[in-house]
């Protein structure tokens, strides 16, 4: 098992055409996604890397049965791709975009709420790496080959730091069941507790690692969570200890503003509810070793 | 991205939120014919930085005469301001604000933030205006009124009129204020803000609620889409290196310590400058090169880097998911021909193996790394001039 993607999961591209996703379409369809087409408006009826090109979401459901969707829309129109797929009724939406207007994020979610929560479509990213079930599929830019498949769930809000942890987990000879990317910006499709709430609920991950940074109340959020409803054993790390205040590290949504925000008040909550708490960036691979030996 | 107090309140008085009138001066004669177009008898003249806390720095002055008017703009211009928000090297004033002086009988806070927690903007009031939000929140925090802003519908006016009430006013004032809180919520919404903060509002004598201070900030992410906005930028309250740095397409933040950094992705970028201090060095510097990192790229985040004159080392640490550690190489190679500090290089994902042929056999002094953990050690070491080979 994973959770999200599997190799069953029918995907679509939107933005399908374009440079970036035909190149990581290819990879992905390599990797064994199950990619049954994509959408580009105005050039439906085409054929692209062997797969139909649809004009709409809908046309493209339709058609192909596509459960999930890998979102490579510019920033002006990325909120307009996500509420399309939600209303297209795609179970997963999956958003790289960098640079979606924090107001257009939020009129999403709002409008994700329109739909009952078991229909309800699941937004990852934006601004993210994406999702990958090691062994069996990928819908994101990430290199698959740093990731083994094995019973360990990440869940990042960093691209980068996300490989950190799944190359060193590998060196260990640890690997993942599925690795999350939710994304650098303030307001995100989905957070650290959905992926949690699915983690736990998935029988082949035995622990999970989350890992946060400066900014937002998210990982508390999570750390409590955990702490009140999680069996299994979760490791954290949250990046940005020298992270000056008030000062906009990268992401959209780095940026101690708050009480909470700082990377030492994340730590400490953390470990507050009992999570392993991983000392630095090197020791993500170790601690989640240690996690492991505690889950029996 | 943030604006000048004069700024936002000429985009907030576009929406309805009454102002008292004034005019920008960037000299003290421009300062004294404001006042007197102005006409009355009492200006305040206000240092125009990027940053609260004016008043209790100096960086306002109540004036009764053109000659006083004409001394304080003197004194202000050019003078470097210090507040609790700029940190002790303070903003130089380049622009000064001449309003006419409003006596005022209450002092309220006026507040609109993108709450993150829940998604929504969220407006906050309170009758205890003319002090830091976080200050009344920790003295008077039963004066706070909020409400939420539901984003299908937008804010409603029965919910300004809850605030008002909620803040004591009359009838005559209770109208007023809703046409405030109500311009400041489209100002928001329309001008993708991330914050707007009115304070304090102020309650005349003869019962007229007026905008007496105003801050906004900007999302960057939507900049493409407000021209307007855009052209209230101003460089000269910039960090010169982030300005130059976002030229390239790459996030610089300056730091205090002796280590420059050069590395993909904001999460890497900050848990690598963690990496350092933990092996007790101290980071010069935040870079994300991001994705695509051309050589032209890792050329520009050299030059950055290193015109820091702190900078005693420098270290790459790149993990490529979009980018290719053999373009990355090439980049870095190129750069580090004429580098005067030393150089680790830290190389991981795709195309690693030719990444790292590329920078083994350049025959340059480059000291590399496997892991995370080798590369912090070896270049705090490298920048005490110790041997790491």
């Amino acid at each position: 098992m994973s959770i999200l993607i599997d190799a069953t999961t029918p995907v679509i591209l939107q933005g399908f055409t374009g440079d970036k996703a035909t190149f990581h379409a290819k990879e992905m369809i390599e990797y064994g996604t199950k990619v049954v087409g994509g959408v580009t408006p105005g050039k439906g009826g085409q054929t692209h890397l062997d797969r139909p090109v649809f004009n709409t979401v809908k046309d493209a459901v339709k058609a192909t049965g596509a459960e999930a969707s890998l979102a490579f829309v510019p920033p002006p129109y990325a909120a307009d791709a996500l509420m399309e797929a939600a209303d297209a009724g795609l179970r997963l939406v999956c958003i790289i975009t960098d640079g979606i207007p924090a107001q257009d994020m939020m009129r999403v979610k709002r409008y994700l709420r329109r739909y009952p929560k078991p229909k309800r479509t699941t937004v990852v990213g934006p601004n993210c790496a994406g999702i990958i079930s090691a062994g069996k599929a990928m819908l994101g830019i990430m290199p698959s080959n740093i990731y083994i498949p094995g019973n360990v769930g990440v869940v990042s809000r960093s691209g980068t730091l996300g490989y950190e942890a799944g190359a060193q987990m590998k060196a260990l000879g640890i690997g993942i069941t599925t690795s999350v990317g939710i994304g650098g910006d303030p307001i995100n499709g989905s957070s650290f507790l959905d992926h949690l709430i699915l983690f736990e609920e998935d029988p082949e991950t035995k622990a999970v690692i989350m890992i946060g940074e400066i900014g937002g109340p998210q990982e508390s959020e999570a750390a409590k969570w955990v702490k009140e409803n999680m069996t299994k054993p979760v490791v954290g790390y949250v990046a940005g200890l020298t992270a000056p205040k008030g000062r906009r590290m990268g992401h959209a949504g780095a940026i101690i503003s708050a009480e909470g925000d700082s990377a030492s008040e994340k730590a400490e909550i953390m470990k507050s509810y009992g999570l392993f708490v991983a000392p630095s960036a090197a020791e993500l691979g170790s601690t989640v070793a240690l996690a492991l030996s505690r889950a029996g | 991205m943030d604006i000048h107090e004069y700024q936002a309140k000429e985009l907030l008085s576009g929406f309805g939120v009454a102002v008292p009138p004034g005019g920008v001066a960037y000299s003290p004669e421009q300062a004294v014919y404001v006042a007197t177009e102005l006409g009355g008898w009492h200006w305040a003249i206000k240092a125009q930085i990027h940053a609260g806390g004016r008043g209790k720095a100096g960086g306002v002055k109540l004036c009764r005469t053109y000659h006083e008017v004409a001394a304080a703009a003197k004194a202000m211009l050019g003078a470097t301001l210090a507040t609790n928000q700029t940190g002790p090297a303070g903003k130089v004033v380049h622009r000064l604000y001449v309003e006419k002086a409003e006596s005022f009988v209450r002092q309220l806070y006026l507040g609109f933030v993108l709450d993150r927690k829940v998604e929504r903007i969220r407006v906050i009031a309170s009758a205890e205006g003319g002090m830091e939000i976080e200050e009344i929140a920790l003295s008077r925090p039963e004066t706070i009124l909020q409400e939420l802003v539901d984003p299908a519908v937008g804010l409603q006016a029965f919910q300004a009129r809850e605030l008002a009430f909620g803040l004591g006013l009359n009838i005559k004032q209770v109208s007023q204020a809703v046409t405030t809180i109500m311009g400041c919520y489209r100002a928001f919404r329309d001008l993708d803000a991330t914050m707007v903060e009115i304070n304090p509002l102020v309650v005349t004598k003869d019962n007229r609620v007026l905008a007496l201070d105003a801050k906004m900030s900007f999302d960057d992410n939507a900049m493409f889409r407000r021209p307007r906005v855009t052209e209230m930028r101003d460089s000269a309250e910039e960090d010169p290196r982030e300005a130059q740095a976002a030229e390239f397409g790459l996030n610089y933040v300056g730091l205090s310590g002796d280590i420059g950094c050069i590395i993909n992705g904001a999460g890497l970028a900050m848990a690598t400058m963690d990496m350092i201090k933990h092996a007790g060095g101290e980071p010069a510097n935040f870079l994300d090169v991001g994705g695509g990192a051309s050589p032209e790229r890792v050329a520009a985040a050299f030059n950055l880097v290193l015109s820091d004159q702190n900078v005693k080392a420098i270290l790459v640490n790149i993990f490529a998911g979009i980018n290719r550690c053999d373009w990355v190489a090439q980049g870095v190679v190129q750069a580090a021909k004429s580098l005067r500090v030393p150089l680790v290089v830290r190389l991981a994902g795709t195309n690693v193996e030719e990444g790292r042929r590329i920078v083994r056999d350049c025959g340059l002094p480059i000291i590399t790394a496997d892991t995370l953990a080798e590369a912090a050690h070896k270049v705090v070491a490298a920048s005490r001039g110790g041997d790491v080979k």
